[in-house]
């Protein structure tokens, strides 16, 4: 079996001489991101706390929109950051350090692609009623009775 | 890899086998089917985790408030830092996992060795963190009371350090006021004969209510965050009408019925997946030590392929990736 390794991240942008280097490469920008999470996680920074955008108004198209931009309507700026900060550091770990950039590119695709279909359907499946579940618990004629 | 198939002998014929569809071996493409089903088990339960917060998003504990220790450096509060940690840790001994099947790649087995070495340690080092991590969770910190609906009620005073004013919270051993007690435990001798009485709580309420209002400033803070994203602290007169009226059980730590950091969900829901991972992670182990004693009696140095270490290799990896969702969800989000 070949073991040729692309040596190369950020789209060319980082060059490395060998493979042990280009490993080292990766664990100092996972390492960074890491740190990058853990300071925001504890200072939480006020502008990142509230969401930018209020859930649009009036209409099909008004819930359309929300259910467009519900990961900027819904969720607080930190959440989204530390999310997509997440799906990037899985880049790295499964493209470099499970070598699946040295991967035949469709085997590559069998297994991103089977897995990022289903794992978004059981998320939107599970959370797209969420708010109703909310409201089932705290709505002022809430169902479910918590506070007695 | 040659020598891990058996030769059928009719290699050259496009049917004979000896193929290898897209270019990976039959081991390594079963181990990425495993992954791939794996990863779904994983985010099914990572998506129910997000699916039950919703049921109590105004309510859910601060992770920041909760895991806020670190070995041997006990009463500070840090949160968070023990975990990133444990992040570093486990990123690490993938960093090693990744070496090891390079060092395979070039048939080195005296770095194999080594770095497969290395990656036990790192993963018996989370092991250990993980443990202690959740010894930190069950044994509790400051307690609470709960009350008939299973809210959980927490007691702090608002102490001013350096000009700011912030809430302290006290612990209930602090609080309680020891009152002689009517109460007797149930023995199978004087009650029903097949069951014994669980732990007791380590007060009563009333005990704590004594406490409460002896305590002048204390006060109740309820699960509730209010738009700041802080719990919302009752007033005194509140706080006395909720313990005295509501309170129902004194809790300390968390088990799956019961903890002091807020709705039972939150401590099913740790316990739930870190402990998945955890086991994870102690298969992974266990594989590793495994192919670690092949490395060093030479069976893939003779076999004359070291793929057998990338393919728990990539396990390992797995783990690891795993953890990183895990860490932003239980511990970030």
């Amino acid at each position: 079996m070949a073991h040729e390794h692309k040596l190369e991240i950020f789209r060319g942008r980082w060059k490395f001489k060998s493979n042990i280097e280009k490993i080292w490469g990766v664990l100092v920008f996972l390492s960074v991101i890491t740190a990058v999470e853990v300071i925001l996680g504890i200072y939480k920074p006020e502008i990142l706390m509230h969401t930018w955008l209020d859930p649009l108004e009036g209409g099909f198209f008004a819930t359309i929109g929300n259910m467009i931009l519900s990961p900027i309507v819904y969720m607080k700026p930190l959440n989204l950051i530390f999310i997509l900060l997440t799906i990037v550091k899985a880049y790295y770990i499964a493209w470099d350090f499970m070598h699946l950039r040295d991967e035949t590119g469709s085997f590559r695709k069998m297994i991103v692609w089977t897995g990022v279909f289903l794992i978004c359907y059981l998320v939107f499946i599970l959370l797209q009623e969420g708010g109703y579940v909310f409201s089932v618990y705290n709505a002022d004629h809430a169902l479910i009775k918590k506070d007695f | 890899m040659d020598s891990t198939v058996v030769s059928t002998g009719t290699e050259e014929k496009t049917w004979g086998g000896g193929k290898d569809p897209l270019k990976a071996s039959y081991g390594k493409m079963m181990m990425w089917f495993f992954i791939v089903s794996d990863a779904l088990t994983f985010s099914g339960f990572l998506a129910a985790y997000g699916f039950s917060r919703f049921k109590f998003m105004t309510e859910w504990p601060i992770a920041d408030e909760v895991f806020t220790h670190v070995p041997f450096l006990h009463g500070q509060d840090l949160p968070m830092i023990y975990v990133a940690f444990m992040t570093f840790i486990l990123i690490m001994s993938s960093v090693t996992m990744v070496l090891a099947v390079d060092a395979g790649h070039h048939m080195n087995k005296s770095k194999v060795t080594i770095y497969m070495f290395l990656t036990i340690i790192g993963g018996a080092i989370f092991l250990g963190s993980q443990a202690w991590e959740w010894g930190t969770f069950i044994k509790g910190d400051y307690g609470a009371v709960q009350t008939n609906g299973g809210n959980i009620l927490q007691f702090g005073e608002y102490i001013t350090v350096d000009g700011e004013k912030t809430f302290k919270r006290v612990s209930i051993e602090d609080l309680a006021i020891t009152q002689p007690s009517e109460r007797v435990d149930h023995e199978r001798k004087n009650g029903i004969w097949f069951t014994d009485e669980g732990t007791l709580p380590l007060f009563s309420v009333d005990e704590i209510y004594a406490g409460l209002a002896a305590n002048e400033n204390v006060l109740v803070r309820n699960q509730i965050l209010d738009e700041n994203g802080h719990k919302t602290v009752l007033s005194r007169a509140e706080s006395l009408k909720q313990i005295k009226e509501n309170g129902k059980l004194v809790v300390k730590g968390a088990n799956l019925q019961v903890n002091e950091y807020g709705p039972s969900l939150f401590a099913d829901f740790f316990f739930f997946i870190t402990g998945f991972h955890g086991f994870h992670v102690l298969s992974g182990v266990i594989l590793n030590i495994i192919i670690f004693f092949n490395v060093v009696l030479g069976t893939y140095e003779r076999r004359g392929s070291y793929e057998m270490v990338e393919k728990v290799g990539l396990y390992w990896h797995f783990v690891d990736l795993v953890w990183v969702f895990v860490f932003t969800f239980f511990y970030l989000v």
